[in-house]
């Protein structure tokens, strides 16, 4: 049996516990608030790049010569996984549910007989993939989740080198693993092909037929531009998605470990009262026996 | 007011600008290009310069761009723009150091590989726009 004393200092221990989870849930949901504000800024770029690229796909596919980032290399025997998890924990499942899917995803590639590659983008992701498959990571991009607002200079550094590892033939298709967000309470484990590029729906994009455009110089070298930007804004895309992701995970992580101390507390003292009270009955019994005797 | 065309200048983190302008001329890799109302449909690449916007024969704004892409349809005109600033907001002494700097880059990379040497190269085409687009202004 713990004596009163320990009781207390167990009590004020929890009762410490849940202000840092608390303070952690309000800062948790200012940063979501503007992790969503930025996710929302950079859509509009996404989805006019989106529909630029449909229009220039479709006038491409006319003529039969893609560049190798549109119609890939012909194979697919090579797999990279771009896996995009935060730089720190205590935010609930956020980055075992993308470990969990990535894992699964290279168990059925390497069923499949396909060689596998990764990239970590972020220490969690790196650090729990490490020990399986630490001979599979080729590339470790961090210190990007951490920042207060991530540049779109963080994702061109990525796009930069999964494009030095396209161009050198060390892979044929890559795949971003990332958690796209849904709301602060549902986080979506999503796979997303970077390489080569699906275009995107021309219809989708413009409404029915589209224009005949004029190129400027002319279409492969526009496409030429315009492919690599587009892997960094897919990228830039996604990492805020999971920067956003992130803190709405965190946020209910710790509004339940808030919840988690505050019964904790109400157990606790419960508990420590009634050990007050058999005390002072027990004192009270031997004082009254003891003058009985007298 | 004369017809309009929606101009819009967007960069991968937020949108710069949207709204109806009478005409915008765009620095396209091969030659600044004006954008009136019912422009034929067009998709340029942009070097880097200055985006100017018209009202009138009066020029309102004028933004330099890094580069970027432009797309004219008959919704209006988009810019996909990297590296947009106002060109009153550029500081001349910043700009020709950081042209001096870029060159000296140059100058000291020694045995670059070739997209080094395109980078490189690339950035003091950068800086050299942005000092023309300084110098324009005064």
């Amino acid at each position: 049996m713990p004596s009163l004393k320990d009781m207390r200092t167990r009590i004020n221990s929890v009762r410490a516990t849940r202000k840092i989870t608390s303070a952690m849930k309000l800062v948790a949901g200012s940063k979501l608030r503007r992790a969503q504000e930025h996710a929302e800024a950079a859509r509009p770029f996404a989805a006019k790049m989106a529909a630029m690229l449909a229009n220039l796909a479709a006038a491409v596919k006319d003529q039969g010569e893609a560049p190798p980032l549109l119609a890939g290399t012909g194979k697919d025997d090579v797999h990279l996984l771009v896996v995009a998890t935060a730089d720190r924990g205590l935010c609930g499942a956020f980055n075992s549910s993308i470990v969990r899917a990535t894992r699964r995803r290279i168990q059925e590639l390497k069923e499949q007989g396909k060689t596998v590659k990764l990239v970590c983008v972020g220490r969690k992701g790196r650090d729990m993939l490490r020990r399986e498959y630490g001979d599979l990571i080729v590339e470790f991009v961090d210190g990007i989740a951490g920042k207060r607002r991530i540049g779109f200079a963080d994702a061109e550094r990525i796009a930069q080198k999964i494009l030095q590892l396209y161009e050198a033939g060390e892979f044929d298709v890559a795949t971003m693993v990332f958690n796209r967000f849904k709301s602060a309470m549902v986080q979506i484990v999503t796979f997303k092909q970077l390489v080569p590029v699906e275009p995107p729906e021309a219809a989708a994009a413009g409404e029915g037929v589209q224009a005949i455009y004029e190129f400027e110089p002319d279409e492969e070298r526009i496409l030429a531009e315009l492919l690599p930007r587009n892997l960094a804004v897919q990228i830039y895309g996604a990492l805020l998605e999971n920067a956003a992701s992130e803190q709405g995970a965190r946020m209910v992580a710790m509004d339940n470990a808030t919840r988690n101390a505050g019964e904790m507390i109400d157990r606790l003292t419960l508990r420590y009262n009634r050990q007050r009270q058999a005390n002072i009955t027990k004192e009270l019994i031997e004082i009254v026996s003891g003058a009985e005797a007298v | 007011m004369a017809a309009t065309l929606t101009f819009e200048l967007v960069d991968p983190e937020r949108v710069l600008a949207s709204e109806p302008v009478e005409m915008v001329v765009l620095p396209g890799v091969e030659g600044d290009f004006g954008v009136l109302p019912d422009h034929a449909p067009l998709v340029s690449l942009l070097r880097p310069g200055v985006i100017a916007v018209y009202e009138g024969t009066k020029v309102t704004r004028r933004i330099f761009v890094a580069g970027g892409f432009a797309e004219v349809n008959e919704q209006g005109c988009v810019v996909l723009a990297e590296g947009a600033q106002m060109v009153d907001e550029l500081d001349r002494a910043a700009v020709e150091q950081a042209l001096k700097d870029a060159e000296e880059d140059l100058a000291d990379a020694k045995e670059p590989s070739e997209e080094e040497r395109a980078r490189l190269e690339r950035a003091v085409a950068i800086a050299r726009a942005r000092l023309e687009a300084v110098t324009a202004k005064e």
